[in-house]
């Protein structure tokens, strides 16, 4: 149970990360910042109090949504067409950016919030109790996935943002506003990492720091399901949340190898992932 | 009034210019060829038509409107329609996604064309609709992306050398789909070397070598000359 929780943190705060890699082609360093800035607007936004979870999460998450928009018009389409080093070192600089500006209008004690309205009660599970949040938790994470699968495979803008990743210049040959495309995939991507961070403070408190720790997780999650596949983060987020709680479980010195181990098998034998397709042959 | 004029153009990549003072029109329903030998400035003329090469000095016009300046998915809302001789489909995507891409806004008032009109034209189409554009063979995605830039309904329909590597089956098909654009009102700008695909589909021709204008006028008077079989190598 622990582990599908976390499971399902992981998948919202990576998703994003491999919708803007897939799409964009930028490394987002930076993404676990934007994770914890959607858990930093919640709690700014409710003062710490859980009875306005539900109320002010959309706000939380459309305030994710417009900072999204306005990295991408900013910063990131400076650097689109530039050699990746300039993506990561100007990624790397918002994470440090954004670690201190949140500390200056956050501060930097841990900030946690309690279980929200409707999850106040524990559930049993085979006699264990568990917060009925991670069954809360997990519900929201499968409803965005799915919603995530019928925008890109079910909607003609989904299927803009699916070919914008093969040839973006043939697809503004067609009459797409491509610019305009990015901006909505990026602010998508950091809508989703805000929305992961923000219904994850419940269970996960939040101070500096999260943001690093975040952004690891998040590229391991990525490169062991698959850049760029929706299911893949999702397989590949069950699979880091179980080791990291079964290994917490039974051999708890050596949890976080499990993880780093299972990456490092991946890029072995699959490097393109466990449901990531190898790159595409041009015909 | 022409739908498309090129004045002076200069254009190409970085420092290296590859088409040098070139003007050109075509009308309104009016098949023109741009001859030339690979490397003679065909693909960088078409790309510069639709912004997608730099233009250093010149002009272009689309029905008399200055668009030398605006960004290339612009330019394609108004009318101006590419189809890249390296075929370009989205290979992840099927057929039908890859026909839905080039859909514009606003262009659903019955009028123009539909993946249903495609399909009637193209019934073998149909039948792979849910095949994933990577998957098709050369002459197939040929057709897809001709089909997808069609479903844009551009008024001007830049072709980069259609028959390029195609089965004769093919060309047949690429020159029938010509033939229903131009009797549509579609004026096509043809990029070719293949001097009998043109010849009876073509009603003016402009030759170039080493990017300038070396020839140009009808295709009838064109399809005499010695000279034009010269330039072209043939």
């Amino acid at each position: 149970m622990t582990g599908l929780a976390s499971a399902a943190s992981l998948f919202l705060l990576a998703v994003g990360l491999s919708l803007i890699f897939g799409a964009l082609g930028i490394v987002n360093f930076a993404h676990g910042s934007f994770f914890a800035l959607g858990a930093y607007f919640l709690f700014a936004l409710t003062r710490g109090d859980a009875a306005g979870f539900w109320h002010y999460l959309p706000v939380a998450v459309a305030a994710s949504l417009v900072v999204g928009a306005v990295v991408e018009r900013v910063f990131m389409r400076r650097v689109l067409n530039r050699a990746e080093h300039y993506q990561i070192l100007l990624t790397y600089a918002l994470l440090l950016i954004i670690e201190d500006v949140s500390k200056i209008c956050f501060g930097a004690d841990y900030k946690s919030i309690g279980m929200p309205k409707g999850f106040e009660m524990p559930v049993f599970v085979l006699g264990i109790p568990f917060p009925s949040y991670y069954l809360g938790l997990v519900g929201l994470a499968a409803a965005a996935a799915l919603l995530l699968w019928l925008f890109l495979h079910r909607t003609r803008y989904g299927t803009l943002v699916r070919a914008v990743a093969q040839d973006r210049e043939m697809l503004e040959a067609l009459g797409v506003n491509v610019p305009l495309l990015f901006t909505v995939i990026f602010a998508l991507g950091i809508g989703l990492a805000g929305f992961g961070g923000a219904v994850s403070l419940p269970l996960q408190s939040i101070s500096t720091g999260v943001a690093v720790d975040a952004v690891i997780s998040a590229f391991i999650v990525v490169v062991v399901g698959g850049l760029g596949s929706i299911w893949g983060t999702l397989l590949g987020a069950i699979l880091i949340g179980e080791i990291q709680a079964f290994g917490a479980l039974v051999l708890p010195e050596f949890s976080i190898a499990f993880t780093y181990v299972l990456m490092a098998a991946v890029l072995l034998f699959r490097p393109w992932g466990l449901l990531g397709r190898p790159p595409a042959v041009r015909t | 009034m022409s739908m498309l004029a090129l004045e002076q153009l200069v254009a190409g990549y970085g420092p290296i210019r590859v088409v040098h003072n070139l003007s050109l029109t075509v009308g309104e329903g009016e098949v023109v060829a741009l001859l030339g030998r690979n490397g003679a400035g065909k693909t960088t003329t078409l790309k510069a038509a639709l912004g997608m090469v730099r233009v250093s000095s010149g002009r272009v016009l689309y029905r008399s409107r200055d668009v030398t300046r605006l960004a290339t998915h612009r330019r394609a809302m108004l009318g101006m329609g590419y189809v890249p001789d390296d075929r370009r489909i989205f290979p992840e995507l099927t057929v039908r996604e890859n026909l839905e891409v080039a859909i514009k806004r606003g262009s659903k008032n019955g009028r123009g064309w539909t993946s249903e009109r495609i399909y009637q034209l193209m019934p073998w189409l149909k039948e792979i609709q849910r095949r994933r554009g990577g998957f098709l063979s050369g002459g197939e995605q040929q057709m897809l992306t001709i089909a997808r830039t069609m479903m844009g309904n551009p008024e001007v329909l830049l072709l980069d050398e259609p028959t390029e590597g195609l089965a004769p089956h093919f060309v047949r098909l690429v020159s029938d789909l010509v033939k229903e654009l131009k009797s549509s009102g579609t004026a096509v700008l043809l990029a070719e070397q293949n001097l009998r695909f043109i010849t009876p589909l073509a009603d003016r021709v402009y030759v170039l070598e080493s990017g300038e204008l070396r020839l140009e006028g009808t295709m009838a008077a064109m399809a005499e000359k010695q000279e034009v079989r010269a330039l072209l190598a043939l």
